[in-house]
């Protein structure tokens, strides 16, 4: 029993709740983002694993990390105007959409890896991002490296979940995409144009999730696989709800699921065989499930949610 | 420029959008063949070769079309209704995980005739019961389908694992993670002798007619579809939704349990964790490139099957990465989303 | 005054379709003036002020403010050349705060912080200057009716609009806060703002505008100053040829039909309908006036079978209702929803599945749970010939039908069987008046054919022309009875405002 708690102490733990959290931050304030605007973007798993793959590919190429995280939010972007071209734009089902760009985009990868990476034994791999060391905090004893032993992506995600908290609720802009998530009638009829709005934040979405996948490959492994997503993007559709549609709830949001994944992985080796190691993978996605049960009659959805726009239609 | 929604939906159109998708999908995906510096002609003449270009190669193409009929099916009833589900993946391996647990030993000393209708009955009823979690779950908690039969998806998989690791677990392969086989009696027969291709297909292609007569003629199906196009309107004509949509769901999961259970007894005779390359996923492009229509499903199954199983020969014969055929399928269900749209509206100046 | 209007618009057109919603049409506005925009419903005012505000581009014509033309098609021009709206269905978002509201869309969007203390100081002096007070920090969606139509006059106001266009702004009001509203315009107009405002209420445009723009059928067939013209005047011209209203004729009551019970509902915690008692006989309409949202919904649902009473009781020829549509049909209930687009039928489904889905379990139409397919497309012949449902065919879309003919349809179901009663909810909101005219005919050959009929409307020459008694609800609450051959729009006009004092009311 002891031990069972005993791996709440270990510095090693906290720093994988980080590490592990990272993805989900990234993806679920992009996911956020989109649903902020009035856009469903069920398209994340595909695009986190597209971005995986040509982060890890840019850099493989040649590119040094910083720009591979940069082209995987570029091609992030790219599936996001396809995803807005067909839900903003045409007005197209944002569920099934969002289900055929993670079905293209996945495959996708799966193409352009096979393609240029030949099957080989053991698969190749780059040079990742290695922790970062800051001076003094380091140092403390449990803290320094429960805390501040982690790469640059890490730091990055959660000063973006700051960040975009408070452009959504003290800027302007932020004010403009709340009100389009809301009701974009009366967006349009204050002057703001809630086509441009919604394909502005399906895109910066998508390019954040895209990044999301690829600190996967660029950080916390450094190669790529097929299927290496394992539903991390639907985890954050999840979190999303769960957040109530608030960035810093979704920070903390992450950071629980994560700290759920790593004790799990820890209690695994504690417990041994007695119990299959299945039922341990399982939490992620049964935690996901009664998260959405939890807060699914509680949160304030926005109100214009998975609904098209067209201009002049009401 | 601006989108203009017709009053009537020329039917020649409709017919054609399937087509015009799939073409529009054939197109992009050359492109691509093209930039990975191979002969774009070739490659999809390779896939139709590998496809349908031998007795043998066609039999491989129908019997991989089999799961994909239900499938479909089980995506094309659920949508219909707006029942998002995205779980057929997790069904179909819930359904023969089943099949497995049951087909080993308790219908052993029975019959063919009786051993292989209870077996796919409890395909059907284990995959329509993992529907109907996330279904009660949206009409007692309000929570979206799509997000928990997505999830649900990997915790399928993880209890089948499970399952094959342990009490399931066949004893004499190897220490293989795959499940004990089916008894014998449990097996379906073949169409063609020396082929994989089995009875599966002819059960497909008759339940899906008959899903079309349900849906045509029957008052379940009249009130599903009211539920699904307005389920305001239908609560205001006395529809009773939620038992409208749990029958929905029974049908929709229990459609793909059986996909799971026919593959489990049609095609390998046991359970692994790879018995399902995406059928539940491929499933849903399959109902959308039917356009929901039952019948319709089938022809899109065997589109969908021919350009996996063609594309395995492609890739031997010109090294292009099989992959290419799950781009192609993926881009047409967005061609498809176009294509329906463009039925439904015009460009007007 | 000066010479040049403060807004112009020039031979206007617009067509949608086959529809002409604007055919050349010409206003000016004065400075300082409140001008009404008088017309019926589908007369094209709507369009025109669409139009005005940038929401749709017209086919020919300018809008010019102040001597200089609006790019057409860009609400964002309009609002800065001072041109602000106030939509019928207010442009609010309820999840965000008054103050977010109103200043969604007024800073430049690369600014990088909001400016939430100028802005709230600029919503609290006009506020105080109109005389339109509201809390800048509650949610939206909290707020009543009124309120959140001051907030979306403050919105305008706060761009600094010179104009002020007001889409049929009583539609929601009770008449003391519509009484009050016009005195806000007054006010605004003498502060030198210059407005417009829809409406087809004859008495509310005499009484609050200075002038009169009368349209019809998208074409402006006249101009009176509101002093100098009569409401008989105006409602000649607003209808043109005058199509009739049928008017009941005295009837003899029947066995009782329908009764509540001290009925009350409480949906997730919070009372819509408190102690309703009514009673209704066979031959007889009894007619529910009120301003929209004060419960009328929920009534209909609750005699509809879509809701059971959570206090009192309901009772259908003398037995308790239970839920449940399908039985409620068989038992000889006819019902038109208030809604007939998202509850009277599906657009996407055939007229003959429109006709028969509400009574699909009876025999008549299935057998063994297969639809007989041939009954319900004889079926729905009937009804498209009885009703003259034009455009109507078994096998064509139900949204291909516009609202009247839908609306036909929707009566022909309920009707053509000879309902013992029948509930109508708002029957002819959004109708032409022939197609008014239609539906009125019917509910009464229905009512003098024995059928006791409930009525729920907020029209009150509809109530005062069908029912032959009348009770008003106000938040949920039902007045006395007042017998139809007392009645007149000024008595009801209090009753809906909540005022049942005996003098007023006398129990029939």
């Amino acid at each position: 029993m002891m031990e069972i708690l005993e791996i709440f102490a270990s510095a090693g733990l906290w720093a994988a709740v980080l590490r592990i959290a990272t993805p989900l931050i990234f993806g679920t304030l992009g996911a956020l983002l989109c649903e902020r605007s009035g856009v469903l973007n069920l398209g994340i798993e595909g695009i986190m694993t597209f971005g995986a793959m040509i982060g890890w590919l840019a850099v493989f190429n040649g590119a040094d990390l910083w720009t591979g995280l940069l082209v995987a939010a570029i091609f992030g972007a790219a599936f996001g105007l396809l995803h807005a071209g067909l839900t903003v734009t045409l007005g197209l089902s944002q569920h099934v959409t969002g289900l055929g760009i993670t079905l293209f985009a996945s495959s996708l990868s799966y193409f352009l890896f096979r393609l240029i990476v030949p099957v080989a034994g053991t698969p190749p791999t780059v040079e990742p991002f290695q922790p970062i060391d800051i001076p003094g905090l380091s140092d403390l004893p449990f803290i320094g490296p429960a805390l501040f032993t982690q790469t640059a992506p890490t730091y990055l995600a959660i000063v973006l979940a700051v960040v975009l908290a408070y452009v959504l609720f003290f800027t302007p802009l932020g004010l403009a995409v709340r009100m389009t998530g809301e009701n974009p009638h009366a967006a349009e009829a204050q002057g703001v144009n809630p086509i441009k709005v919604r394909y502005g934040a399906i895109m910066l979405g998508s390019a954040l999730m895209s990044v999301g996948g690829s600190f996967l490959t660029l950080s916390a492994f450094n190669s790529f696989f097929p299927t290496m997503i394992q539903g991390r993007g639907w985890v954050c559709i999840a979190l999303v709800v769960f957040s109530s549609w608030k960035p810093s709830r979704a920070l903390l949001g992450a950071l629980l699921f994560a700290l759920f994944d790593a004790y799990q992985l820890r209690l695994q080796t504690v417990v041994g065989k007695a119990v299959p190691y299945q039922l341990f993978l399982m939490v992620p996605y049964v935690m996901s499930i009664v998260a959405l049960v939890v807060m699914a009659r509680r949160a304030r959805v926005p109100q214009a949610l998975m609904q098209a726009y067209r201009r002049g239609e009401r | 420029m601006r989108l203009e929604r017709r009053a009537h939906r020329p039917f020649g159109l409709v017919v054609a959008s399937p087509i015009i998708a799939i073409f529009a999908a054939l197109a992009i995906s050359g492109v691509l063949i093209a930039l990975a510096g191979a002969p774009v002609l070739e490659a999809y003449y390779q896939i139709g070769v590998g496809s349908f270009g031998s007795r043998l190669a066609a039999t491989e193409t129908l019997t991989r079309a089999t799961p994909l009929i239900f499938t479909g099916l089980a995506a094309a009833v659920a949508f219909r209704a707006q029942v998002w589900n995205i779980g057929a993946e997790g069904q179909f391996f819930i359904g023969a995980i089943a099949v497995a647990a049951f087909g080993a030993e308790f219908t052993a000393g029975m019959p063919p005739a009786l051993a292989i209708p209870v077996l796919m009955l409890i395909g059907a009823i284990a995959g329509a019961f993992v529907l109907l979690v996330p279904l009660g779950l949206r009409l007692r908690f309000g929570v979206d389908e799509v997000v928990t039969t997505l999830l649900l998806n990997f915790v399928a998989v993880l209890f089948v694992s499970m399952m094959i690791e342990g009490p399931l677990k066949d004893p004499l392969a190897f220490g293989w993670p795959q499940s004990v086989p089916v008894a014998d009696n449990a097996l379906l027969p073949k169409i063609i002798a020396r082929t994989r291709l089995h009875i599966g297909l002819i059960v497909a292609i008759a339940i899906a007619v008959i899903v079309y007569a349900v849906q045509a003629r029957t008052v379940f199906g009249l009130q599903s579809k009211a539920a699904g196009l307005s389920p305001r309107a239908a609560r205001f004509a006395g529809v009773p939704l939620a038992s409208t949509l749990i029958k929905v769901a029974c049908l929709s999961g229990g459609l793909a349990g059986l996909a799971g259970a026919v593959e489990v007894m049609g095609v390998k005779g046991y359970v692994t964790t790879d018995l399902s390359p995406g059928f539940g996923y491929s499933g849903i492009i399959v109902a959308m490139l039917a356009n929901l229509h039952p019948v319709g499903v089938v022809a899109a199954a065997i589109f969908t099957a021919a350009m996996f199983v063609g594309a395995d020969g492609m890739s031997r014969a010109i090294g292009i990465p099989s992959y290419i055929a799950d781009v192609t399928v993926a881009l047409s269900l967005l061609t498809m989303l176009v294509a329906i749209f463009f039925t439904q509206y015009r460009i007007r100046k | 005054m000066s010479d040049t209007p403060v807004l112009r618009l020039s031979n206007i057109s617009k067509t949608f379709g086959t529809t002409v919603a604007n055919d050349a049409v010409s206003i000016d506005l004065a400075h300082g003036e409140v001008l009404a925009l008088l017309g019926e419903n589908g007369a094209g005012k709507t369009t025109l002020m669409s139009i005005l505000f940038g929401h749709y581009t017209p086919d020919t014509g300018t809008v010019e403010v102040e001597g200089r033309e609006l790019p057409p098609g860009r609400p964002r021009a309009a609002i800065d050349a001072g041109v602000g709206m106030v939509h019928q269905h207010f442009s609010l978002a309820p999840n965000l705060t008054v103050l977010e509201n109103v200043m969604t869309g007024t800073q430049s969007l690369v600014k990088l912080r909001s400016d939430t203390k100028t802005a709230r100081a600029k919503l609290a002096e006009l506020a105080d200057r109109f005389g339109l007070a509201v809390d800048p920090d509650a949610r939206l969606g909290d707020l009543s009716v009124g309120e959140q139509q001051r907030v979306e006059i403050l919105k305008a106001l706060y761009n600094d609009a010179k104009i002020l266009i007001l889409d049929e702004p009583t539609a929601v009001l009770t008449n003391v806060e519509a009484e009050r509203l016009f005195a806000t315009l007054r006010e605004m107009a003498r502060q030198g703002l210059s407005l417009i405002f829809i409406s087809h209420k004859l008495h509310e445009v005499i009484a609050a505008a200075d002038r009169v723009v009368v349209l019809r059928g998208g074409k402006v067939v006249a101009e009176r100053q509101a002093s100098e013209t009569t409401k008989d005047e105006l409602a000649e011209l607003m209808v043109g040829r005058r199509i009739a209203r049928p008017k009941r004729e005295a009837g003899k009551p029947g066995a009782m039909v329908l009764e509540a019970i001290g009925a009350s509902l409480t949906v997730d915690d919070v009372a819509r309908l408190t102690d309703l008692n009514f009673k209704l006989h066979a031959g007889e309409t009894l007619g529910i006036i009120g301003v929209s949202g004060n419960g009328q919904a929920q009534l209909a649902q609750m005699v509809s079978g879509l809701a059971t009473p959570t206090e009192g009781e309901l009772r259908l020829f003398d037995e308790p209702i239970t839920e449940g549509v399908a039985a409620l049909v068989e038992a000889g209930v006819g019902r038109i929803p208030e809604d007939r687009n998202s509850e009277g039928a599906i657009g996407e489904m055939t007229l003959w599945e429109n006709a028969i889905l509400e009574r699909v379990r009876s025999p008549r139409f299935s057998q063994n749970g297969l639809v007989n397919r041939q009954a319900a497309r004889a079926f729905a012949n009937t009804i498209i010939e009885e009703f003259d449902v034009r455009g109507g065919a078994p096998d064509r879309r139900t949204r291909l039908l516009s609202g009247g003919n839908m609306q036909k349809l929707i009566l022909g179901r309920n009707l053509h069987d000879q309902p013992k009663l029948l509930i109508a909810a708002q029957p002819t909101r959004g109708l032409d008046e022939g197609a008014i005219a239609a539906v009125h005919t019917r509910i009464l050959e229905a009512r003098n054919a024995g059928a006791a009929v409930l009525l729920i409307s907020e029209d009150l020459e509809e109530v005062i022309n069908l029912a032959d008694r009348i009770q008003a609800i106000v938040k949920g609450r039902l007045s006395p009875p007042l017998a139809a051959e007392e009645a007149d729009a000024r008595k009801l006009g209090l009753m809906m405002a909540g005022d049942w004092s005996k003098e007023v009311v006398h129990a029939s």
